[in-house]
C-alpha cells in the first residue's frame, strides 16, 4: 500500500518493468549474434540466389543487423547492376 | 537403463551445487538409484555440499584415465544408500577429460543408476561441454537478475543449437516480498523472456545456508521452503504434475514487523 500510493504520486517504475525491458533488448541482439563467420556464408548464399536472377555489384553488396526499438531485422543492400535477360 | 541430467546455468554463483545435491537427495529419497556426478573439475563443492568431503579417495578424472574403477570412486552417501557421488579433481583442469570421455562414463553409469545428475561448471567453454556431453535432458537453473537470466538464455541457445533435450527451467531464489512490491522478476516475467518449460520455482531461504553449513541437503528438512521445493521438482521429474503453488509471502509479526521497519527505511 505504501509503495503503491508512493508510485502514484511520481516515484520511478518498478524496477523489475526496467529489468525487463533491458533484458528484452539485450537479448534480442544476443540471440541474433551470428558468427562473423556465419555472416559471411549467408552473405554469400544470399548472393548466388540473387545473382541467378539480377546482376548485382557484389563489391557494394552489405547483410546487417539492424535494431528498431524491440524489433530486429536482417538488413541488406544489394546494389543492381542490371536485370538478367530472360533467356527462354 | 537409466536418464542424465545435467544442472548447469551459465552464470556462476546461482545455486547450480545446491540444486544437483537437492534433487540428488530427492530422488534417492523418493527410492531412486541416484549417482551425481560433479563436473566442475579444479573447483570441486558438490562433496563439501553433500557433506562427503571427508571420504574421497579417487575422483573423476581417475576412473576416466583408468586409473580407478568406476565403483572404487564412487562414494555412498551417509543417509541414502541408494545415493553415490562422483567427485570432481581438484589439482587438475577441464581439459584433462574431454566430451566424449564423460559421454562414455555416463553411458555406462545409466546402466547401472535410474538418475545420473551432472553438476556443470559456471561458463560455456569446456567444462560446460564436458558437463553436457552425455546428458539426455538440461535444467538450467536461474534467478530474477538480468545478468543470470541473461546467461541462461544464451545456455539454452547453445543446449537448443546441440539438439539436446528441451532444458527445462528452475528459477532459484526468488524473493516473494520483492515480487510482489515489483522489484524482482517474478515467473511469468522470467518464462515469457526465456521460452522454455518451467520445472521448478525455489525461494530464496535461510535454511539452505544453514544445510549447507552441516552438509546436509535441505529437501531432507520438513519445514524448509527451499526444501518443499526441491521435492516438488523431484516429483515433477518423475512424471508427476505437480500444480505450481503461489509463492506465498513469510505470514507472522516477525515478517511483518520487519517490513514495517523496512518501509520506514525506503
Amino acid at each position: 500500500m505504501f509503495d503503491l500510493f508512493a508510485r502514484v504520486f511520481g516515484r520511478e517504475d518498478a524496477s523489475k518493468d526496467v529489468a525487463k525491458e533491458r533484458l528484452r533488448l539485450v537479448l534480442v541482439h544476443d540471440r541474433a549474434s551470428l558468427s562473423p563467420q556465419a555472416l559471411e556464408e549467408l552473405k554469400n548464399d544470399l548472393m548466388n540466389v540473387i545473382s541467378k536472377y539480377l546482376e548485382i555489384d557484389q563489391d557494394g553488396f552489405q547483410v546487417d543487423f539492424s535494431r528498431h526499438e524491440e524489433t530486429m531485422a536482417l538488413v541488406a543492400n544489394i546494389p543492381v547492376r542490371s536485370v538478367k535477360r530472360r533467356t527462354l | 537403463m537409466g536418464v542424465a541430467i545435467v544442472i548447469t546455468s551459465g552464470k556462476g554463483g546461482v545455486g547450480k551445487t545446491t540444486t544437483t545435491a537437492n534433487i540428488g537427495a530427492g530422488l534417492a529419497q523418493a527410492g531412486s538409484k541416484v549417482a551425481l556426478i560433479d563436473a566442475d573439475i579444479g573447483l570441486r563443492n558438490l562433496d563439501v555440499v553433500m557433506g562427503l568431503e571427508n571420504r574421497i579417495v579417487y575422483d573423476l578424472v581417475d576412473v576416466v584415465e583408468g586409473f580407478a574403477k568406476l565403483k572404487h570412486a564412487l562414494i555412498k552417501d551417509k543417509r541414502f544408500e541408494n545415493l553415490h557421488l562422483l567427485p570432481a579433481a581438484q589439482t587438475r583442469d577441464k581439459t584433462a577429460v574431454s566430451p566424449e570421455q564423460m559421454k562414455h562414463l555416463v553411458e555406462s553409469m545409466k546402466e547401472e543408476f535410474d538418475y545420473v545428475l551432472i553438476d556443470s561448471p559456471a561458463g560455456i567453454e569446456q567444462g560446460f561441454r564436458n558437463a553436457v556431453a552425455g546428458a539426455d535432458k538440461a535444467l538450467v537453473v536461474a534467478t530474477p537478475e538480468v545478468s543470470s537470466v541473461r546467461d541462461a538464455d544464451r545456455i539454452i541457445g547453445l543446449l537448443e543449437a546441440n539438439e539436446k533435450h528441451k532444458p527445462s527451467l528452475i528459477i532459484n531464489r526468488i524473493r516473494p516480498s520483492m515480487v510482489k512490491r515489483g522489484d524482482m522478476m517474478d515467473i511469468d516475467d522470467m518464462i515469457e523472456i526465456l521460452a522454455i518449460e518451467l520445472i521448478g520455482v525455489v525461494p530464496e531461504d535461510e535454511a539452505i545456508v544453514v544445510s549447507t553449513n552441516r552438509g546436509e541437503p535441505a529437501v531432507m528438512n520438513a519445514n524448509s521452503r527451499a526444501g518443499e521445493a526441491y521435492r516438488q521438482i523431484t516429483r515433477r521429474l518423475k512424471g508427476e504434475d505437480v500444480p505450481f503453488a503461489k509463492i506465498e509471502e513469510e505470514s507472522g509479526l516477525f515478517s511483518r514487523i520487519r517490513r514495517m521497519i523496512g518501509g520506514f527505511k525506503g
